[in-house]
């Protein structure tokens, strides 16, 4: 293996901190190839649960039960004709879903997998996502502007209001987790990957940090992100039954797509950010108290144990297909797709029993990176769970109702969290 | 430090290429048909009556500046948590004191019936 590939893996800072940019264009490419294959996969799994919640099956035609569903959809959005309204300001209408793309995937600069699984390590890196995040809604609005028609408008407008009322609440809960990070050293910090390393510090999350004060501003934060990212029961943006399909009611094809794209982004971004900043980040559970090697080595199996899962899963699906020669083309593909997992598998076990039979930094410092990769987006997932799971639960708010709970209930709730963190805060040092 | 700030222009400049890239390249496989009935705005069917950027509601306009003043205010929160054990017991009071004096603001708001959406 190249020698420079080898120093990369085997670093302990950021490509940021270390200031090489080719290194961090490589991780800027991971990472947006990685998101738009999470947004593909999302796209699959949301309605396949929303499905199931429903007692119906969903995607069942496009390759082994649907595999290939998202795929198929992609190809069809990009065949489709692209309709830009005479009216529409074109230029506007043009820039409008790039804004949106960029304002969500930038947000991901800051992001930690790792402690050097970052692209950069910034000192502001809380105030940058937050700043970053909330140019989203320029996008929105840029784009229900130039559409120059009634339902794209008014979806913009409430779009706007909606993420302008929780960025408040949002803010404020933030805040509060990074005056946690300053209770043991003293100072406290905006870097999101220091925010992860005091809560190794202080040998707690900060969601059951003070309980139930870290709690409540989790829960605050949850509440506003869901309504951040416009999605149910928040989704007035796009209430189909009022507004048609709100902002991009107007935009078809693969500038669609594009919206979409942002969406899903932006919903992995923040649930990120939740990760970060209350649920340990990248440390697998009970970092502290289970700190003997033996315990590495059981939590370093985990990632390989995942993949076998998910294989043994898809072996049952190809058991259970029926036999007959219309579903031949559907086992073999769903075969070869256990077989994937399964390699995946024995890859990652491959690599944390290396990782533990050989002293060499490289290679432990590889399966130390999978191991925080893993949780990290294993915690995202859940998140992700979370946002589908509310989705097919609860019914959508009226505008009212929505503005409020962001303005009457979430910020006065979280500004008591706010002034009695500090206040106890300062009682036990 | 400033070397942690390059990867952002990387970032941007990795999304400001390839997106408007993929939307040219699109261009050649899709079909392309206008008429007339196609590009006007979508409006259920009807024909538009109107121009779309007319008035509308007060009430965004309000939110907006509420908006404005409660995020600068949590701005101003962070270098003091960041500071929270340095500064203690007077850092304490003296945002309490600031905290009570938006507090008093919030109030009036309510009250006045700005958060009301009616």
């Amino acid at each position: 293996m190249p020698n420079f590939i080898m120093s990369y893996l085997g670093s302990t800072v950021t490509p940021g901190e270390a200031g090489n940019q080719f290194w961090a264009l490589i991780y800027v490419l991971i990472i947006f190839a990685a998101v738009s294959l999470a947004v593909v996969a999302m796209n699959w799994f949301e309605r396949k649960a929303l499905a199931h919640f429903q007692i119906r099956l969903g995607p069942m035609r496009v390759g082994p039960h649907g595999l290939l569903q998202p795929i198929a959809d992609a190809l069809k959005l990009a065949l489709k004709e692209d309709i830009i309204p005479a009216e529409a300001d074109q230029f506007v209408f043009w820039i409008a879903p790039v804004i949106g793309l960029l304002a969500a995937f930038t947000v991901y600069t800051v992001i930690p997998f790792g402690p050097s699984q970052a692209v950069s390590d910034m000192n502001i890196g809380v105030l940058f996502m937050l700043g970053v995040s909330s140019l989203g809604v320029l996008g929105i609005v840029v784009a229900g502007w130039a559409s120059n028609s009634h339902y794209p408008l008014i979806g913009a407008l409430r779009s706007s209001a909606q993420m302008v009322s929780y960025e408040v609440a949002m803010g404020l809960a933030v805040v509060s987790a990074v005056l946690m990070t300053s209770m043991k050293t003293g100072t406290g910090t905006l870097s999101m990957i220091g925010i992860v390393e005091s809560q190794q510090q202080q040998g707690i999350w900060f969601i059951f940090k003070f309980f139930p004060l870290g709690l409540i501003a989790f829960v605050n934060f949850v509440i506003a992100m869901i309504a951040e990212t416009n999605r149910a029961p928040f989704d007035m943006a796009e209430a189909e039954s009022e507004l048609t399909a709100g902002y991009h009611t107007e935009y078809s094809g693969l500038r669609w797509s594009l919206f979409m794209l942002a969406e899903y982004a932006a919903m992995i971004a923040v649930s990120s950010i939740a990760v970060t900043l209350w649920l340990g980040g990248w440390l697998r559970p009970f970092p502290n108290l289970l700190n003997a090697p033996a315990w590495d080595f059981i939590f370093s199996l985990f990632p390989g144990l995942t993949f076998g899962a998910l294989a043994a899963v898809a072996v049952i699906g190809v058991m259970r297909m029926p036999v007959h020669p219309y579903f031949r083309v559907q086992r073999i593909g769903l075969a070869v797709f256990a077989a994937l997992l399964g390699f995946i598998a024995l890859f990652l076990l491959v690599i944390a029993l290396a990782g533990r039979s050989s002293d060499a930094t490289v290679a432990a410092r590889f399966r130390d990176g999978i191991d925080y990769v893993y949780w990290f987006v294993l915690k995202v997932a859940l998140f992700m769970y979370l946002f589908i799971w509310c989705r097919a639960t609860w019914p959508r708010y009226r505008f009212d109702q929505l503005m409020r709970v962001g303005w009457k209930v979430l910020l006065p709730i979280t500004l008591v969290v706010l002034i009695l963190t500090a206040i106890v805060g300062v009682i036990v040092s | 430090m400033p070397q942690n700030y390059v990867p952002i222009f990387l970032f941007v400049a990795v999304v400001g290429i390839l997106i408007p890239l993929t939307l040219l390249l699109a261009r050649i496989i899709r079909t392309q048909s206008p008429n007339r009935v196609k590009l006007m705005p979508y409006e259920c069917g009807i024909d538009p009556y109107d121009n779309a950027r007319g008035r509308y509601t007060v009430r965004f306009y309000i939110i907006a500046i509420l908006f404005v003043i409660f995020d600068v205010e949590t701005v101003f929160l962070f270098p003091w948590a960041v500071k929270f054990k340095a500064l203690g017991v007077f850092g304490l009071i003296e945002m309490l004191v600031f905290l009570g004096i938006l507090i008093v603001g919030y109030v009036w708001v309510w009250k006045k019936g700005a958060l009301e959406w009616v």
